[in-house]
C-alpha cells in the first residue's frame, strides 16, 4: 500500500514539475489535450469499466457542453447571448448531465452493441443539426474565437495556467470516479453490470441506476468538452463528427478498460502518436502509421496499455520472488498469487 | 531487477526527449525553416498534396537556399477542420521552430490561423490555399499574408460578363451550405446584380450530399424565365449533381462556380462530363492560358512530377507556388535576414511586387492580393480531356472588387441571405 501510495505521489509531483521541462507545445498540444481529451474519454471508461454499457456519444455530451459555453460567453453574428461565465459554465454543465441523462433514457434498455448503434445515431443526428441549424449552432461554421475566462487576473488562455487548469479538473474528476465506485451507487452499478437480474431481485431499479451513471458520465464529459473547447478557441460541426466520436473510443480502447487512469494514458499515446507519425513517415501515408500502432496495441494486448502494464508488473514481480525464492530467503512473504491479490 | 529498472527507465527518457527535441536542432541560424501546412487526409487530399507540390516546385526554383542560408522544409496535415489545422499549425510553431509557415488549404482552417497568427507574432504565415474573404478582412494579423485572390475575388468578374456579354439577367443558384462557397456567391452577385441582374432562388444543400433529386425537382425548366444555373459544387458534389442532372434530364445552361471546374471535377467519367463543355466559370489560373510565365510553371510540375503529379497544376499547386515564392523572393531581398521578429522581411513582402505564373500580384494594407482573375469556359481538347480555356484576363481584381472598401464593407460578411437580388 505504501509503496502505491508512493507510486501516486511521484505521478502528481512529476504532472506539477512537468511545465518545467517542456516547451509551450508539449505544455498545451499535448499535456492539456491530453487531460481534457482523457477527460471526455474518463466518462466513457467510467461507463463501460463499472456499467458495462459503451456509448459512442460522449463526444456529443461534450460538444454540447462546449457549445453553450460558446453560445454563452462568445456571441458571433447574432447568435448566442453573453453571460457572465461562472453562469455559462454552471448552464453548460446542467446541459450536458442533462444530455447524458437523455442519452441514457434512450440507451438503457438495449445492451452491447444496440446501445453501441443507438449512441452512435444520436452522435451523427447531433451532428447534423449542427450543421444545418443557424440559430442555434451557426452552422458549418459555428463558434470562434471563444477565450477562456480571466479570474483574478489569472489568464487561463496562457499555457502555464491553461495546463494546470486542466490538471486540477482532471484529478477532481478521476478523484471523482475513484470515489463513486466506492459508494453504494458505484457498487449496486458493478452489481448491475455483473448481473442485473439478481440486483433487480434484491429491489434495485436497474434502469435507474444506469441512467445515473449517463448522467455522471455526461457531467464529466462535459467538463472535458469545456477543456476542449478552450484548448481550440472554437467548436464547429467538425468537432463533434465521427471522427472525434472515434477517436474518443480509440483512446479508450489504446488505455484499456481495466482502470480509469487508462482514460489518460490512452489519450497520451493518441494525442502523440497522431502528432508525431507524420514525422517517421512518408507524408502521405501518416494515417497509415497510426493505423498500425493502434492495431498492435489492440492485436498484442487486448485489454489495452493499461492491461499491457499490469501484465508486465505481474511478470516482474514473479519473476523476482523467484529470484527470491532461490536465493532461499524468506520466500513466503511475496510469493506470485500474492502480489495478484494486492493488484 | 534495479539494473533492468535504470536501464527501461534510461531507455524511456531518451526516447522522450528525442521526441520532444525532435527537430530542436535545427534552429540555427544559417538555417531557415519552413513549414507546410495542407489538407493530405480527408475530402480534400488530392488538393492538399498538390499544394505541397506547390510549395517544393518554388524551393526547387530557388536552389533549397537563401544567401547561402538552407532551406528546411516540415510539412504537416490538416483534414479540413479548425480544429486539427490549429493543432497542426501549433506543433510547426511550437514544437518544431518553423520561421515561416504556408497553409492552410480550406476556408474556415484559414479564419481560424489568422486568428493564432496574432499569438504567434515571432512567425510569418502566408495563406496556402484558403480563400474566404473573412480571413483578411476582418480584423487581421499584421503577420499574416495572403498572396492569393480569395473566394469573392475568383468570381467578381463573372457576374458583370454574364450580364453584358451573354445577356442574362435572371438565375437561381445551387450550392453547398458553408463559407466558401457563401464567398463565390457573394462576390459573383456583387457585381452581377449591380449590372442589373436577379437571382430567383438560392438552394442549400449540405457538403457531402448524395441525393440531389428533391433540388433538381424544384428547378425551374429550360426556355422558362431563368436564363440558367450557377452551380457553386465542388469535387464528388459537384460529379454527383451534375450526373443527377442530366439522368433527369435537366437542360437549364450552367454556370460554375471555381471547384466546379477543378480538374477533379472535369477529370470524372460518366454522365456528368456531357453537361460539362461550354460551361463558363472564373477563377485564378486557366488551364490553357499561353502567357509564358504560365507555360514555364506548367513545364516546370510536369518535368519535376512526371506521373506523380496532375495532368496541369490544380489551383492549388499554383495558391502555394505563390505564396512560397512570395517568402522567398522577400527574403532574397532582405539577405535571409529573420531578426527583430522578421521586420525587415515583413517590410519586403508589405512592398513586393511578384511575378506569378499569372502576371503581377501585389498585396494592400489588409496583406491581400491584387492579382488578375481569368474568366474561362471548359473545352474538350484533342485528345477528349477537358481543360478550361481563357475567354477574357481581367487585370488587377483588388479585395474590394474595385467597389472601393467603403461600399464593400457596406456589403456585409457573406452568408445564406446576404447578399440576395431576387427580381
Amino acid at each position: 500500500m505504501t509503496r502505491r501510495t508512493l507510486l501516486w505521489c511521484a505521478a502528481g509531483m512529476g504532472l506539477i514539475a512537468y511545465p518545467l521541462l517542456v516547451n509551450n507545445f508539449w505544455l498545451v498540444q499535448i499535456g492539456g489535450r491530453t487531460l481534457g481529451f482523457g477527460t471526455i474519454a474518463l466518462s466513457l471508461v467510467f461507463l463501460v469499466a463499472y456499467g458495462g454499457m459503451l456509448s459512442l456519444a460522449q463526444m456529443t455530451v461534450a460538444g454540447v457542453a462546449g457549445y453553450a459555453v460558446a453560445y454563452f460567453t462568445a456571441p458571433v453574428a447574432g447568435v448566442g447571448l453573453l453571460l457572465p461565465w461562472p453562469l455559462a459554465l454552471l448552464i453548460a454543465l446542467a446541459l450536458a448531465t442533462l444530455a447524458g441523462l437523455l442519452i441514457g433514457l434512450l440507451a438503457v434498455r438495449t445492451l452491447g452493441i444496440y446501445t453501441l448503434m443507438i449512441t452512435l445515431a444520436i452522435a451523427m443526428a447531433f451532428y447534423f443539426l449542427t450543421l444545418q441549424n443557424y440559430a442555434i449552432f451557426n452552422g458549418y461554421t459555428g463558434f470562434s474565437n471563444v477565450q477562456p475566462p480571466v479570474v483574478a487576473g489569472v489568464d487561463f488562455s496562457r499555457a502555464l495556467p491553461f495546463y494546470y487548469l486542466s490538471l486540477a479538473i482532471a484529478a477532481a474528476c478521476y478523484g471523482a470516479v475513484r470515489h463513486i465506485t466506492r459508494t453504494p451507487f458505484g457498487l449496486a452499478l458493478q452489481g448491475v453490470r455483473d448481473n442485473p437480474r439478481r440486483l433487480r431481485s434484491l429491489g434495485y431499479d436497474v434502469a435507474r441506476v444506469r441512467v445515473v451513471a449517463f448522467a455522471i458520465a455526461g457531467l464529466l464529459a462535459g467538463l472535458g468538452g469545456i477543456l476542449n473547447l478552450w484548448l481550440n478557441g472554437s467548436i464547429s460541426p467538425a468537432s463533434v463528427g465521427i471522427n472525434p466520436v472515434i477517436d474518443v473510443l480509440m483512446a479508450a480502447v489504446l488505455g484499456g478498460f481495466l482502470h480509469p487512469i487508462g482514460a489518460y494514458v490512452g489519450a497520451l499515446v493518441f494525442t502523440v502518436v497522431d502528432n508525431f507519425a507524420i514525422n517517421f513517415i512518408a507524408r502521405e501515408r501518416f494515417n497509415t502509421l497510426i493505423g498500425l500502432v493502434f492495431l498492435a496495441v489492440v492485436l498484442f494486448s487486448p485489454d489495452g496499455i493499461t492491461g499491457l502494464l499490469r501484465r508486465g508488473r505481474i511478470w516482474l514481480e514473479e519473476k523476482v520472488a523467484r529470484l527470491n525464492r532461490r536465493r532461499g530467503r524468506n520466500a513466503g512473504s511475496s510469493s506470485p498469487m500474492q502480489s495478484r491479490q494486492e493488484t | 531487477m534495479k539494473h533492468r529498472s535504470i536501464r527501461q527507465f534510461t531507455g524511456v527518457a531518451v526516447l522522450a526527449s528525442a521526441l520532444m527535441s525532435s527537430t530542436a536542432l535545427y534552429a540555427q541560424d544559417d538555417v531557415i525553416h519552413f513549414g507546410g501546412l495542407a489538407t493530405l487526409e480527408g475530402a480534400f487530399a488530392e488538393p492538399g498534396a498538390d499544394g505541397l507540390r506547390g510549395m517544393e516546385l518554388a524551393f526547387e526554383e530557388f536552389g533549397w537556399e537563401i544567401d547561402g542560408k538552407e532551406i528546411e522544409f516540415t510539412s504537416a496535415s490538416s483534414d479540413g477542420t479548425p480544429d486539427v489545422a490549429l493543432e497542426s499549425a501549433r506543433r510547426l510553431i511550437e514544437q518544431d521552430d518553423v520561421d515561416i509557415l504556408v497553409g492552410p488549404l480550406s476556408g474556415s482552417e484559414g479564419i481560424r490561423l489568422a486568428q493564432y497568427a496574432k499569438e504567434q507574432t515571432g512567425t510569418t504565415f502566408l495563406n496556402g490555399g484558403s480563400a474566404a474573404v473573412e480571413t483578411t478582412l476582418v480584423d487581421p494579423a499584421e503577420n499574416f499574408y495572403r498572396f492569393n485572390t480569395d473566394g469573392a475575388q475568383w468570381t467578381a468578374p463573372l457576374g458583370e460578363y454574364l450580364v453584358e456579354e451573354r445577356g442574362w439577367d435572371n438565375i437561381v443558384i445551387v450550392s453547398e451550405d458553408y463559407s466558401f462557397p457563401y464567398a463565390q456567391i457573394f462576390g459573383f452577385m456583387a457585381t452581377y446584380c449591380e449590372a442589373g441582374g436577379t437571382v430567383s432562388d438560392k438552394f442549400f444543400v449540405p457538403v457531402g450530399n448524395n441525393d440531389y433529386s428533391s433540388v433538381i425537382a424544384q428547378l425551374p425548366q429550360a426556355g422558362g424565365d431563368v436564363d440558367g444555373m450557377y452551380v457553386v459544387l465542388g469535387g464528388s458534389d459537384a460529379v454527383n449533381f451534375l450526373t443527377q442532372y442530366a439522368q433527369m434530364g435537366g437542360d437549364l445552361p450552367i454556370v460554375g462556380g471555381t471547384n466546379a471546374v477543378d480538374q477533379t471535377v472535369l477529370a470524372a467519367r460518366g454522365q456528368a462530363r456531357q453537361l460539362l463543355p461550354g460551361v463558363l466559370a472564373s477563377g485564378p489560373i486557366s488551364d490553357n492560358d499561353d502567357s509564358e510565365a504560365w507555360t514555364t510553371f506548367v513545364e516546370a510540375y510536369r518535368d519535376h512530377f512526371g506521373e506523380e503529379g496532375l495532368p496541369s497544376p490544380s489551383v492549388f499547386a499554383y495558391n502555394y507556388y505563390t505564396s512560397t515564392k512570395a517568402a522567398l523572393t522577400a527574403l532574397q531581398k532582405v539577405g535571409g535576414d529573420l531578426s527583430n521578429d522578421h521586420a525587415d522581411l515583413r517590410e519586403a513582402l508589405d512592398t513586393l511586387e511578384l511575378e506569378s505564373p499569372t502576371g503581377t500580384v501585389t498585396i494592400n494594407e489588409n496583406r491581400q492580393a491584387t492579382a488578375a482573375i481569368y474568366i474561362n469556359e471548359i473545352v474538350e481538347d484533342e485528345e477528349g480531356d477537358l481543360t478550361t480555356e481563357p475567354l477574357m484576363r481581367v487585370e488587377s481584381v483588388d479585395q474590394f472588387l474595385g467597389l472601393g472598401e467603403d461600399a464593400y464593407m457596406e456589403l456585409g460578411l457573406p452568408s445564406r441571405d446576404n447578399p440576395s437580388c431576387p427580381s
